[in-house]
């Protein structure tokens, strides 16, 4: 009686992305860079809600303070912050005792002191409200205890007295929401314009990449500042727009890989079975594009989140009181020697998504290159 | 080869007359005219105004105006810069915007091919991270961040050089710009350098030279010619771009080139400025694709100009 083996169980192969994952993760700048961006996304997303501050609150007791990790107002700044109240209600501070949480003093005044006044010290932004302690010589002699509103700053304010860490959050917001949505709109229009040229071939192809031609020697800009001229301050609509002019490149790559995947057998066995043109394009052509397509995307969301900057930095972005990277950082410049810290974080925000946004393009490519083997 | 360049002369030709017709269709479409104040004119001015510009006439007229006078080199007289031509405005601007761009694209290529060069010989060590790391760093700061920091620290901190201002093209008020509009093609020149370079190396003829114990700088000069085609397509628009001017670079230094016409002349509907500058730009794109197409052929003997 022979003896009967088991073959061997043949070893699982390898799908092209199970093997490109493999290899994205141990390219460490790749990892990073892609735990940097979900922190960053995260942070613009939900950080917002937990800064304490709306990002169009203004503070006017505090335009262009520093940043810093000790809240507002500093001890040092309370006394004349007390005497400038107090000048306004017609009265002169005096026995002013700081404490932790609140300011002890005495208002004495020629005249009774109109205690209605003493709401200045609500509305300012560092005081809450006043509690009277004694009221002598018939009102001229007030003694309050004023409790502190402490107001934390982390990255100071900007010129209008705003929050600058709700800000640069919420700015962040408003860039990545931008830099994807016009890459996705270059995504779809470049890949099924190019997929469409490179598969039918021919006359059909000549005509279709000339057209392209043309549109890449219209200057760029060109089309921009018209679209803002149409779109105005729909900066959704204008992205939009500036998507579907960003999709030149995406189509000449597509177009390039589709030449070389219609000449397989598998898509001739499809068409010999009788698929239609958009059934092998959906099924086979445009998933087998999606390498290069997928490292473009990831150069193509930061080369858009800068275009969007340089406009805002032309006036021609985003609109107050919503704000973006570029608004923010053109601001800073302005204002770089008075108030660098304005310049200082923005930018830190911006080039660290650009970093991350480049390392993980680079580590996709070297990832998906199947020349690199 | 000289029967390939006029014949891409000749293509060029129907090429931006399609450009010119698109664009002047577009701009006209937009909404607003290159008269329409905060405080609207009188009736009467307005009319007269648009009969002197020949704006009240109907559009195809306007158009084949316009291209007529291109025909004979006639750009039109500008309808924001009053009592200048098109012409004029470019004769004076076109200037100061090639020179600050062609220096920044000689320093770029000056600085930008060796660094590629250097990290691609020493890849996966320090010097080749350093190289990325700059690269890297150069393409992700937007100018309008460099430009700042440079007139801080070189202008006012260390008062070498000046803020801002042309001074009649001294070379003191170039240096800032040019260092401004180099930085970022450094940075994609000596990435780009790299990738090929690193390819090229790879090559068998690189490998034979190798074999012959021939020294590194033989091989380097070798294998760059090689490696420079993709860089040399990269220069072709690069070029274009960088000698008709940049808008930030030119409104943050206060430089009097032809980079702010284009976001000007749009913004306030100067059409024969807008038109100008498209038809500009449009020149120097197709005669830098062209340039690129030859030097591609006199460095790769494998393509043929056909």
């Amino acid at each position: 009686m022979s003896e009967i083996t088991l073959a061997p169980l043949p070893v699982a192969g390898r799908s092209l992305w199970q093997d490109a994952r493999i290899r994205l993760m141990r390219n460490r700048a790749a990892v990073v860079s892609l735990i940097v961006l979900a922190l960053m996304t995260l942070a613009c997303l939900i950080g917002p809600l937990m800064t304490g501050h709306p990002h169009d609150r203004v503070y006017q007791d505090y335009v262009r303070v520093p940043a810093s990790i000790d809240s507002y107002p500093k001890a040092e700044a309370i006394p004349a912050a007390v005497q400038r109240i107090a000048s306004r209600v017609r009265a002169i501070a005096s026995d002013i005792a700081v404490s932790q949480d609140g300011v002890r003093l005495t208002l004495t005044s020629q005249r009774p002191i109109d205690q209605r006044l003493l709401v200045y010290f609500d509305r300012s932004d560092q005081f809450g409200t006043p509690k009277i302690l004694a009221n002598e010589e018939d009102g001229r002699r007030l003694s309050l205890d004023v409790p502190i509103k402490r107001q934390r700053f982390w990255f100071g304010t900007d010129a209008n007295g705003r929050d600058l860490l709700t800000r640069t959050l919420i700015a962040g917001r408003v860039s990545l929401a931008i830099g994807l949505l016009a890459t996705g709109v270059a995504l779809v229009i470049g890949v099924s314009y190019g997929a469409t040229a490179g598969y039918l071939g021919g006359r059909v192809d000549m005509l279709m990449m000339r057209i392209v031609d043309v549109l890449y020697s219209l200057p760029f800009i060109f089309f921009v500042i018209l679209l803002v001229v149409f779109f105005g301050r729909n900066f959704i609509l204008m992205f939009l727009a500036v998507g579907a002019i960003e999709w030149l490149d995406m189509a000449r790559i597509v177009r390039g890989q589709t030449l070389s995947i219609k000449r397989q057998e598998y898509v001739l066995a499809a068409e010999a079975l009788g698929v239609t043109t958009g059934g092998i394009l959906r099924r086979h052509v445009v998933p087998n594009t999606l390498g290069p397509v997928i490292i473009y995307v990831t150069l193509l969301v930061p080369k858009i989140i800068l275009l969007e900057s340089f406009l805002s930095f032309l006036g021609l972005g985003v609109q107050e009181p919503m704000t973006s990277w570029g608004v923010l950082i053109s601001d800073g410049a302005r204002s770089i020697q008075g108030a660098p810290w304005m310049l200082i974080f923005p930018a830190t925000f911006l080039v660290t998504t650009l970093f991350a946004l480049n390392f993980l393009g680079d580590g996709l490519r070297d990832a998906l290159d199947p020349r690199d083997r | 080869m000289l029967s390939f360049i006029l014949r891409r002369l000749a293509i060029a030709i129907p090429t931006l007359f399609v450009i010119v017709t698109i664009s002047f269709f577009l701009m006209r479409v937009a909404p607003g005219g290159p008269f329409d104040l905060e405080q609207p004119l009188e009736a009467k001015v307005m009319e007269n105004l648009r009969r002197i510009y020949q704006l009240d006439r109907p559009l195809h007229q306007q158009y084949l105006t316009y291209l007529a006078a291109l025909i004979r080199g006639d750009f039109g007289p500008s309808f924001y810069f009053r009592d200048f031509s098109i012409a004029e405005l470019f004769a004076q601007g076109l200037p100061v915007s090639m020179r600050l761009g062609a220096s920044a694209l000689a320093l770029a290529l000056l600085i930008g091919a060796p660094l590629g060069v250097l990290a691609a010989f020493r890849q996966n060590e320090h010097a080749d991270h350093a190289v990325m790391g700059f690269a890297t760093a150069g393409i992700t700061i937007p100018n309008f961040v460099v430009a700042p920091v440079l007139q801080i620290v070189f202008g006012l901190m260390l008062a070498w050089l000046p803020v801002g201002g042309w001074n009649g093209g001294a070379v003191r008020n170039t240096i800032l710009p040019i260092v401004t509009l180099a930085l970022p093609q450094i940075a994609v020149i000596a990435r780009m350098t790299r990738a090929a370079m690193i390819e090229t190396l790879r090559a068998n003829h690189i490998r034979t030279l190798r074999a012959q114990g021939l020294s590194g700088v033989t091989v380097a000069l070798h294998a760059l010619r090689g490696a420079a085609l993709p860089v040399v397509s990269y220069l072709g628009p690069a070029a274009a771009a960088l000698l008709t001017g940049s808008v930030v670079v030119e409104s943050i230094f206060a430089i009097p080139g032809i980079g702010r016409y284009f976001v000007e002349g749009a913004l306030n509907r100067d059409y024969t400025l807008v038109m100008g500058t498209v038809v500009v730009v449009a020149i120097f794109v197709l005669i830098f694709n062209l340039v690129v197409d030859v030097v591609y052929a006199l460095l790769d003997p494998r393509v043929r100009l056909e």
